[in-house]
C-alpha cells in the first residue's frame, strides 16, 4: 500500500520530498560506483525484475501468499544505491502509469520504501554479515533478518510522519498497533522470500550477488607436483 | 508489440485521437502534478464539498474529452482499495464529539477526515488514471526528460520501461513451464520452487542488461540517450493543458474569497 494523495499535510510532503529528492541525488553517485558506467542498463533491468517479482505470489505458509517488497533483496543483490534507483524508478511507474501512490506523495513513498527499507534493512543486514560466519548460510540469515526488520521499519517511519503530518486526528497509539502488527506479518513473509530468492541466485551465480564479494576466495592456481618445467609452459 | 500496447504497463493506455491524446508528455504531466496540488491543498471541511464536486466534475470532464471508457476509470481506482478500508476505521478509531450513525457511536470529526481524504485519494487517482489512458510509457519518459529529471534517472526509467514487458514475458513463460510440469503451487516446498523461478529471472534480467550494454558500446553508445531538439511547445497547447488545474484552482479561490 502506497500513500496516496492528501494523506500528509503539505509541510510534510514537501520536507519527505525534498528528503527523498537529496537521497536520489546521493544514490545517483554511489549507483555509479556500484555499477560503473553500466548503470542505466543494470540498473533499468533490475527495476524491470522488481517491477515482475512483485506481481509473483509466493506461497508463505499456512495457506497465505504474499508478494515481494524486494527492498534488501534487490540491495543484497547489486548494492544499496542501485536498489534505491531501482525503488524510486518502479514507484515513480506504479504512480505515473498505475495511480498507485499520490504524485504528490511521490516523496514520501521513496523515503518509506526506498530511504528507509532500504537504509535499514540493508544496514541491519551489513551488521550481521560481519558478526556470523563468512558463509552463504550467514550471508542468507543476515539478508532475511534485514528484509524483515526493513518492512516494520517502514512502517513505523510512517507512523512517525503521521504523528507529525497527518490530517486525521487519530490516537496514535491505535496506528501504532495496526501497522506495527500486520507489518511484523507482512516482514515474516517478506524475510522467507527474500531468504529464499537470494538462496536460489546463490547457488546458481554467486559472483553476481553484490552482498557476497566477501565470499568470493582467489582460485588458488598450483602447479601439479611432478609435472616437468617446460609442459607447464606448454 | 507497438508503441506500448499490450503487456503490462502499457494496458492502462487508450488508443484514441482527441486533444487530451495530442499534447505534449511534460503539459499533461505538469497539468496532472498541479491538479493534484490544488486538491490537496483544499480543506477537509464539510463546507468544501461542493469545491470536490467541482473538481469531479471537471476531471471527468477531461476524462471524456479524452474519451476514456467509464470501465477503465473505475478499474484505475481498485489501487484505492486498501485505503478505503483505511478511511471505514478512521470514525470508529479518531478522537472527537460523537454522533449516532445508524446505532453506530462514530466520531464527527473521523467521519469528515475520511470522508475529505476519500475525495482528494479518489479525485487523484482519477486524473492519475486520465493521464495514464493518454499517454504512452515511452512519452511519459520523454516528458519527465523534458521537465529534466536527471539524465542518469531517465535512462534507468527508459529501460526500465523498454523491458518491464520483456522480463514480465519472461516469468510468464517460465510459469506456463513450471505448470505444465504439473507444478501445483501449495505448501512450503512450492515456496521453494517459485523462488528459484524469481532467481533465475533475476540472473536473466541482470545479463540481459549486461548484453544491451555490449550492444550499445558496440554501437558507439557513450551512455547517453540520443534525443533530438525538442520542439517549442505553443502558447496554446499549454493553455489546453493548463485548461484543467487553472479551471480547478478557480475553484479553490471562489471557495477562499467566499469563506
Amino acid at each position: 500500500m502506497h500513500v496516496p494523495d492528501g494523506f500528509l499535510d503539505a509541510p510534510t510532503s514537501l520536507v519527505t520530498g525534498a528528503v527523498a529528492a537529496g537521497a536520489v541525488g546521493l544514490a545517483l553517485r554511489g549507483a555509479h560506483r556500484e555499477l560503473d558506467e553500466r548503470t542505466a542498463p543494470l540498473a533499468g533491468l533490475t527495476a524491470a525484475f522488481v517491477f515482475a517479482v512483485q506481481m509473483v505470489n509466493f506461497p508463505v505458509g499456512a495457506g497465505t501468499s504474499g508478494h515481494l517488497i524486494g527492498g534488501v533483496l534487490t540491495a543484497v543483490l547489486v548494492g544499496p544505491w542501485t536498489a534505491i534507483l531501482c525503488t524510486t524508478v518502479v514507484l515513480l511507474v506504479q504512480a505515473l502509469l498505475f495511480a498507485d501512490g499520490g504524485l504528490t506523495a511521490l516523496g514520501t513513498n521513496v523515503v518509506l520504501m526506498g530511504v528507509v527499507a532500504v537504509g535499514v534493512g540493508y544496514g541491519l543486514s551489513r551488521l550481521l554479515v560481519r558478526l556470523l560466519p563468512r558463509t552463504g548460510t550467514g550471508l542468507l540469515a543476515a539478508a532475511g533478518a534485514g528484509a524483515f526488520l526493513s518492512v516494520p521499519a517502514a512502517a513505523l517511519a510512517f507512523v512517525g510522519l503521521f504523528a507529525v503530518g497527518g490530517v486525521a486526528d487519530v490516537p496514535l497509539g491505535a496506528v501504532l498497533a495496526a501497522m506495527g502488527g500486520a507489518h511484523l506479518l507482512i516482514g515474516i513473509g517478506e524475510a522467507l522470500i527474500t531468504v529464499a530468492v537470494l538462496g536460489a541466485v546463490l547457488s546458481v551465480r554467486p559472483d553476481l550477488v553484490h552482498g557476497a564479494a566477501h565470499l568470493r576466495r582467489p582460485a588458488d592456481l598450483a602447479t601439479r607436483p611432478g609435472l616437468r618445467a617446460e609442459e607447464a609452459l606448454r | 508489440m507497438g508503441a506500448g500496447h499490450g503487456g503490462p504497463l502499457g494496458a492502462a493506455y487508450v488508443a484514441r485521437d482527441t486533444a487530451v491524446h495530442r499534447l505534449p508528455a511534460h503539459v499533461s504531466l505538469v497539468a496532472v502534478l498541479a491538479f493534484a496540488l490544488v486538491v490537496v491543498a483544499t480543506p477537509l471541511d464539510p463546507a468544501w464539498a461542493p469545491a470536490y464536486g467541482g473538481y469531479a466534475v471537471l476531471v471527468l470532464a477531461a476524462a471524456a474529452l479524452a474519451r476514456v471508457p467509464a470501465a477503465r476509470l473505475a478499474r484505475g481506482l481498485v489501487v484505492e482499495l486498501p485505503f478505503v478500508l483505511f478511511a471505514l476505521l478512521l470514525p470508529v478509531v479518531a478522537r472527537g464529539p460523537r454522533v449516532e450513525v445508524l446505532g453506530l457511536s462514530l466520531s464527527e470529526s473521523g467521519l469528515v477526515t475520511a470522508g475529505g481524504l476519500l475525495a482528494k485519494a479518489t479525485l487523484s487517482v482519477l486524473a492519475a488514471t486520465v493521464l495514464a489512458a493518454t499517454t504512452t510509457p515511452q512519452d511519459l519518459v520523454r516528458g519527465l526528460q523534458r521537465l529534466r529529471l536527471p539524465a542518469v534517472l531517465v535512462q534507468i526509467l527508459s529501460f526500465m520501461v523498454r523491458y518491464a514487458d520483456v522480463v514480465t514475458g519472461e516469468l510468464r513463460r517460465m510459469r506456463v513451464a513450471r505448470e505444465s510440469r504439473g507444478f501445483r503451487g501449495r505448501g512450503p516446498g512450492a515456496l521453494r520452487v517459485v523462488a528459484a523461478t524469481a532467481g533465475a529471472l533475476f540472473v536473466r534480467s541482470y545479463e540481459r542488461g549486461e548484453r544491451v550494454h555490449l550492444a550499445m558500446l558496440a554501437r558507439g553508445g557513450d551512455g547517453r540517450l540520443p534525443a533530438g531538439p525538442a520542439p517549442a511547445v505553443p502558447v496554446g497547447t499549454w493553455l489546453t493543458g493548463l485548461a484543467l488545474p487553472l479551471s480547478a484552482g478557480a475553484v479553490l479561490a471562489a471557495g477562499v474569497l467566499g469563506a
